[in-house]
């Protein structure tokens, strides 16, 4: 009698699919997959077929036609003769600009009042209060808005700046004058600024889409090098006080670092401001800061800086007060204290909420088609699209413009956030 | 012995998008209700008024199409669509007929797949500046911030005006009139540019109307007429007979006024198959045979329908101009109703 006879095959029917567990899971996995890809595929058949009854074909050909549009503001040069592509790009770079500056403004700011929020003055914590959450719990939509509109109803027109000949005659000031030694206007429009120019630049390199401005590359190189050698002179610095428990001092070598080069090659380039000039109907020269982009600028970064209040908070409160007492009772000052006990640890907690709120800012740029900032949600998104037709073509490539940006955000603070954690010893 | 279960099998439907396929004229008559897509609110071409009953140029012509198609001008859903909004509404059948101040050309008759069946006001663009501005020609807005609608042909114009004239200009986008008004107003453009006929709206209803003026210039051909969707030939049909119907009867002196009278006193053969007295002019269409007669009981003809909006005497004051009829010097001429 052997053994295997009387132990029941165990062979594999259709029924235990559902009733062994060993299975199942796997049953429901593959059903939902399937669902998941009908679905899928629904859409995608749906797409077609209608694109096909409208006669509508899905190319992304009309990006190399002609836009025949204008953008007010723009930072790489484009004219109504230039292609799609190129009004994108003018939009893609408006994006990354009020996104990069708002991410800046909005985390010291958020630093700031988070800190200030836990002060022991009953005044100015209780000020921060009212300001988070105002600010957290109003749409950022009437944020910028709001900001808008006071920017561009409450500042001067540009012809206030005139002072026509019967004025000067009467010895009458005009209705509105520029500010900062006379550099400086506001009027309903915007803000114009000097613009920096060169005598002697060092021109610029066209590589095809983009066009490479040296001088901008010169002026980045030289700072860059004075940071890496003034980061050289401390580090000697520190091994000497090390080695022999003295510091050498290095203040005045440090500022001669610094800004000795750059000061030289803006002398060597001719360095000279040019200054905004009112003429005709606006100011010309220098550069126009238009109030759509303040007015963003300033509502993403105070609305953003709510949030990022609370998280900074947040991070400060998770770290036990026996960490300050204990450095205190070594002998250490507050300052230090907090830079060297409370901040790092905080930071663990800090970083990754706030790689949330940088996606949001990034995200929220979107919302300046409110105010008519042309950024990418205004020109591919906007214009091109409504002049094209090609919704899908346009809302497909920004959806994936907006994905590749968040992504590289994440990865870039992942990467910052590593190296902030503990490292396990 | 164990029972054995079996699944049903996973029924793969043919999950296919059930493309409309009755007309839309079908689609209308079934629902009882025409969806017309129009402007957010320009005044004299389509806006709601204080009681929130729509009024207006366009307006009257979805009106006139109710009353042919439904018999009832009341029958009228207006959905206000924005310059940027509009042929989406259209092509994704969320409106039937978009009558908003929206001009034909090449690219929307071939790139968005719309067609536009008639032109119910002969257009060009203007600009819009205030008198103390000192500016007597477009020619002289050198350097002039420039206020202008996105998603419209008038975009494109600007862009192709300066640059013929070697001129320069700094654009302010703005998704409606009411903001580009705003703006205008708050002295934020120095110049405010659209349709002349939607400048003159738009001044008709600032608050010192006589301190803008319209420039003489006018840089572009801008028909606008109403749009339906490319492929429904039927619909297209109905919807640009019904505005020919309106011009037939002002050319032969029929308005709201007299139609009835008419009706059952003309011996002219073509306002009697105007009218459905003789001939099947509107069972051939799919409607009924007095369909047009009620198009203009109830909204007048064209001019009746211009005069009351936009014609001289109203705020908007326009003159008619290019869309006097053809017999007056005009460009409005409707084929023969035959």
């Amino acid at each position: 009698m052997a053994m295997a006879t009387d132990v029941p095959k165990d062979s594999f029917r259709l029924s235990m699919l559902v009733y062994d567990t060993r299975y199942r899971s796997y049953t429901i996995q593959i059903v939902v997959l399937l669902l998941f890809a009908m679905a899928v595929a629904w859409l995608l058949n749906n797409t077609a077929q209608n694109l096909a009854a409208r006669g509508k074909e899905f190319n992304f050909a009309f990006l190399w036609q002609r836009a025949g549009y204008d953008i007010g503001q723009q930072l790489i040069p484009y004219t109504n003769d230039s292609t799609h592509f190129r009004a994108l790009l003018v939009g893609l770079i408006n994006t990354l600009v009020v996104a990069f500056w708002g991410c800046i403004f909005a985390t010291i700011l958020g630093v700031i009042v988070g800190v200030l929020r836990l002060s022991h003055n009953w005044l100015i914590s209780r000020m921060m209060t009212v300001y988070v959450e105002t600010f957290r719990n109003i749409p950022l939509l009437l944020w910028i808005l709001l900001s808008y509109v006071i920017l561009s109803e409450t500042t001067p027109q540009p012809r206030d700046f005139r002072v026509t000949d019967e004025m000067a005659a009467a010895g009458e000031a005009p209705a509105a004058s520029m500010i900062f030694f006379d550099t400086v206007a506001v009027t309903n429009r915007g803000t114009n600024v000097p613009a920096p120019l060169f005598e002697r630049g060092l021109g610029s390199v066209d590589l095809g889409f983009v066009t490479l401005n040296l001088t901008l590359l010169a002026a980045l190189a030289v700072v860059a090098g004075s940071f890496w050698v003034n980061h050289r002179l401390v580090a000697a610095a520190r091994a000497q006080q090390e080695a022999t428990g003295v510091r050498p001092a290095t203040w005045w070598k440090s500022i001669l670092i610094l800004f000795g080069p750059f000061i030289a090659l803006m002398a060597a380039l001719g360095f000279h401001l040019e200054v905004p000039e009112l003429k005709g109907f606006n100011f010309t020269g220098g550069i126009l800061v238009a109030h759509s982009f303040t007015a963003l600028l300033i509502a993403l970064t105070l609305y953003t800086a709510a949030f990022i209040a609370e998280i900074v908070r947040a991070g400060i409160q998770a770290i036990s007060r026996g960490q300050s007492e204990a450095a205190f009772a070594l002998g250490l000052r507050p300052n230090r204290t907090t830079r060297l006990i409370i901040l790092p640890q905080a930071l663990r907690v800090i970083i990754p909420p706030l790689i949330s709120q940088y996606l949001n800012l990034t995200k929220n740029t979107s919302l300046g088609i409110a105010v008519s900032y042309l950024d990418l949600r205004g020109t591919l998104g906007g214009i091109s699209l409504n002049q094209t037709g090609r919704e899908l073509e346009c809302m497909l490539l920004m959806m994936l413009i907006y994905l590749t940006i968040s992504l590289i955000i994440s990865a870039a603070m992942n990467l910052y956030n590593r190296s902030v954690q503990l490292k396990a010893r | 012995m164990k029972k054995t279960v079996f699944f049903g099998a996973l029924a793969a439907s043919t999950l296919v998008a059930g493309l409309a396929g009755a007309g839309t004229l079908d689609d209308v008559k079934a629902r009882g209700e025409l969806i017309c897509g129009s402007n957010t609110g320009l005044t004299g071409f389509g806006a709601p008024d204080a009681s929130g009953n729509w009024t207006g140029f366009d307006v009257d012509l979805c009106r006139a199409i109710a009353a042919a198609v439904l018999g009832d001008p009341t029958k009228v859903k207006f959905l206000p669509t924005t310059g940027e909004t509009r042929f989406t509404a259209l092509q994704s059948g969320e409106v039937d007929v978009l009558v908003r101040n929206s001009t034909w050309s090449f690219s929307r008759d071939s790139e968005l797949a719309l067609d536009f069946v008639a032109v119910n006001y002969y257009d060009g663009q203007g600009f819009m500046v205030k008198k103390d501005l000192g500016v007597s020609s477009a020619k002289e807005l050198d350097g002039a911030t420039v206020c202008i609608q996105t998603g419209t042909t008038t975009e494109l114009n600007l862009a192709d005006f300066f640059k013929q004239n070697n001129i320069s200009y700094q654009p302010v986008t703005v998704a409606d009139d009411s903001e580009a008004q705003r703006q205008y107003l708050a002295g934020a453009c120095d110049a405010y540019t659209t349709d002349a006929s939607g400048l003159a709206a738009s001044r008709a209803t600032m608050p010192d109307a006589d301190t803008h003026i319209i420039l003489p210039e006018i840089i572009s051909k801008e028909p606008l007429g109403p749009a339906v969707r490319h492929g429904d030939n039927q619909w297209g049909d109905v919807v640009r007979w019904t505005f020919f119907a309106l011009l037939v009867a002002e050319e032969k002196g029929v308005t709201s006024a007299n139609v009835e009278e008419v009706a059952t006193s003309t011996t002219d053969e073509e306002v009697k198959r105007l009218l459905g007295v003789s001939g099947e002019m509107g069972a051939k269409m799919g409607l009924d045979n007095d369909a047009f007669k009620r198009a203009i009981a109830a909204v007048g003809n064209y001019g009746e329908v211009y005069a009351r909006n936009i014609g001289e005497g109203t705020t908007i004051n326009l003159a008619r101009g290019l869309n006097a009829l053809w017999t007056q010097g005009g460009l409005q001429y409707a084929p023969p109703f035959r």
